[in-house]
């Protein structure tokens, strides 16, 4: 096969995955700006309606929930700490505890690096109950140290870092000792700034996976103050159907187009950093 | 009082190995002492133990009238380039070169007017500014060289530094090296495996074998004197050529000859030593060597063959020698260039 039509096929395969991805996206997007009634008579839509403004206007402003107590704009900013604080809690805290492993020589450390990498076995679904009793018996429930707190552990990351700070040359730490830096100056001035990379990478994905949490915030929060994005996708409409009403399916998607904003924006953000850390080679 | 001494430094591993045993020596201020050995004969170690990288098992490492073992490496003055260099990747050259100092706690102007004078010093001051990767590795020699003399210590480490140069390079950063030692009289001790780079840097050499130092002193007395089997073996290249027999009133026997030494022993196991350069032509010399194979290097030719006892033996001619293969020479040794060494004990006799 020469090499044009090697690159036709390749691009092509590109061009069969980028669609299978983007089409579903432009249909939920193209349905948000048409009224409900258009939607629910004629299903959904492939070209732009006129509610654009209406719709979205009408989402992130309007009171949901039983109580109505809550807008999306709310959830937003509750799914956004939720996802943020677990993010960093988790890069903090693995970063240190891999920090530990792999340079504090201790009697416990191989044993206690198994110890967290088996807790991949144990997911929060898997512990539910137990951790709900613990959150709930500290008064943590409806709180976004609740909703944090349990998440924030995690041993995939401390396995990246672990594995990164593994392959960092000894004599960069000797070095370092010469030139006076203790423990501490040696985790913030060598092993952060050479693993910002890994940092961003694990941010990205500690993001997605605290965004996307659906049973947990489920069994934690009863008062709506407290509701997420992935619950409200479900609920906040809900009351049409009771009403009597159109099920304002419109609107529900323009909901889900904004739902899927945030993590883009940490993706794209934090991309650029990533891709300039692996074009330059610095170890 | 000596600047930097070792008293009965011992280094046992956890696992058991004895990597350094009972060693003591003096290093006088501003001295250039190199540690030369095989890989893996504790002379890296034993440059550890003087930074703090490793602990001291027994012994003391007294600088400067202060014992160090339990100072911190931080707060012991000294400066260390290591083999690959360690430069800190995520840092510019000004930063790898200000990071020591600002630990320290200097002042910005301070640091400043110090890294400018060593950039200068060392021909750096263009990369300032660029990253270790950027750099080439003779450029990334002299950010290390510049790390260790910015923070001005009493004493600077050399942990083969050389090694991941190319030959002609260096050459020229070994030349440096020696150069600037001499104009900053800083005391340095230079770990190596090469016996080049030994003889030419050394105020002094130790040569160190498992551990032990086998001999200390001026790289021509180690060469024209080497004090155990070892030494010999190890410095000079082509090897010294080594001849088993027994030595009977001074006179040296080996199946077809026999040779009038200087001394009067007897002894029953004797390794008799002879430098390449001190084999001669001679019409009727005692040894009558097969030439196997002749190595011209321009300058000289190295001449491989075997004598009439079957001793593989080498030897120097002019660079442009019309010996051929299969000739056989007629050779002696010079004036009394010759050493006996015992083939028990190991050491020099004499």
């Amino acid at each position: 096969m020469n090499n044009k039509t090697f690159q036709f096929a390749t691009h092509t395969v590109l061009f069969i995955g980028v669609l299978l991805m983007v089409v579903p996206i432009w249909i939920a997007f193209a349905s948000s700006t048409h009224e409900n009634v258009t939607v629910l008579t004629e299903g959904m839509q492939w070209t732009l309606g006129d509610q654009l403004i209406k719709n979205y206007n009408e989402v992130l402003n309007q009171k949901g929930g039983f109580s109505q107590e809550i807008t999306a704009t709310s959830m937003f900013i509750n799914s956004f700490i939720m996802a943020f604080g677990i993010a960093s809690v988790k890069v903090i805290i693995s970063s240190m505890s891999a920090y530990a492993i792999v340079y504090f020589r201790f009697k416990l450390a191989v044993p206690l690096f198994w110890l967290i990498f088996i807790t991949l076995l144990v997911p929060l679904e898997v512990r539910i109950l137990p951790s709900y009793q613990i959150v709930s018996d500290l008064n943590l429930t409806n709180s976004y140290t609740g909703l944090i707190l349990p998440l924030v552990a995690s041993a995939t990351a401390t396995f990246f870092f672990r594995q990164f700070y593994k392959s960092i040359p000894d004599e960069l730490l000797e070095a370092a000792k010469l030139d006076g830096a203790n423990s501490w100056k040696f985790f913030i001035d060598f092993l952060l700034p050479l693993s910002k990379t890994m940092i961003a990478a694990m941010f990205i994905f500690m993001f997605v996976y605290g965004y996307s949490q659906y049973l947990w915030p489920l069994i934690m929060t009863s008062d709506e103050k407290y509701w997420t994005v992935v619950m409200g996708m479900k609920i906040i409409f809900q009351e049409s159907y009771e009403g009597g009403n159109l099920p304002r399916v419109a609107e529900r998607f323009a909901y889900i187009i904004l739902s899927m904003i945030p993590p883009v924006l940490v993706v794209v953000f934090l991309q650029r950093w990533f891709i300039k850390g692996l074009i330059q080679t610095e170890k | 009082m000596s600047f930097l001494r070792l008293e009965e430094v011992t280094k046992i591993y956890p696992n058991g190995t004895k990597a350094v045993d009972k060693t003591s020596l003096n290093i006088e201020n501003g001295e250039f002492m190199v540690f030369v050995g095989p890989s893996g004969c504790g002379k890296s170690t034993l440059l550890r133990m003087i930074a703090g990288l490793e602990d001291i098992t027994k012994g003391e490492i007294i600088l400067d009238g202060k014992t160090i073992n339990k100072v911190d490496p931080s707060e012991r003055d000294i400066a260390m380039v290591f083999q690959n260099y360690a430069l800190y990747p995520h840092m510019n050259v000004y930063k790898n070169l200000a990071y020591g100092l600002k630990n320290r706690g200097d002042s910005k102007q301070k640091i400043d007017k110090k890294v400018n004078e060593v950039a200068e010093l060392l021909e750096i001051k263009e990369y300032l500014q660029r990253k270790p990767g950027q750099l080439s590795g003779g450029q990334r020699q002299r950010v290390a060289m510049g790390r260790a003399i910015v923070r001005n210590p009493k004493v600077f480490l050399f942990d083969e530094p050389l090694s991941n140069l190319d030959a002609k390079l260096r050459g020229q950063v070994r030349i440096e090296i020696k150069k600037l030692q001499k104009q900053m009289e800083v005391t340095s001790v230079f770990v190596t495996h090469d016996q080049i780079e030994a003889m030419t840097l050394g105020d002094r050499l130790a040569v160190i074998n498992e551990g032990i130092i086998e001999q200390v002193g001026s790289p021509i007395e180690v060469y024209e004197n080497p004090a155990s089997l070892f030494v010999a073996e190890f410095i000079g290249t082509p090897q010294m050529n080594f001849i088993k027999g027994s030595l009977n009133s001074g006179i040296f026997k080996s199946n077809h000859y026999n040779y009038k030494t200087k001394l009067d022993n007897t002894n029953d196991e004797i390794i008799f030593g002879v430098r390449p350069e001190n084999l001669v032509l001679k019409d009727d010399g005692e040894l009558k060597v097969k030439i196997d194979l002749i190595e011209k290097l321009g300058a000289d030719s190295i001449i491989y063959g075997v004598d009439q006892n079957n001793n593989n033996l080498c030897y120097r001619e002019n660079g442009n020698t019309k010996l051929k293969a299969n000739e056989i020479v007629s050779l002696t040794i010079e004036n009394n260039k010759y050493h006996l060494f015992d083939a028990i004990t190991k050491k020099r006799l004499s």
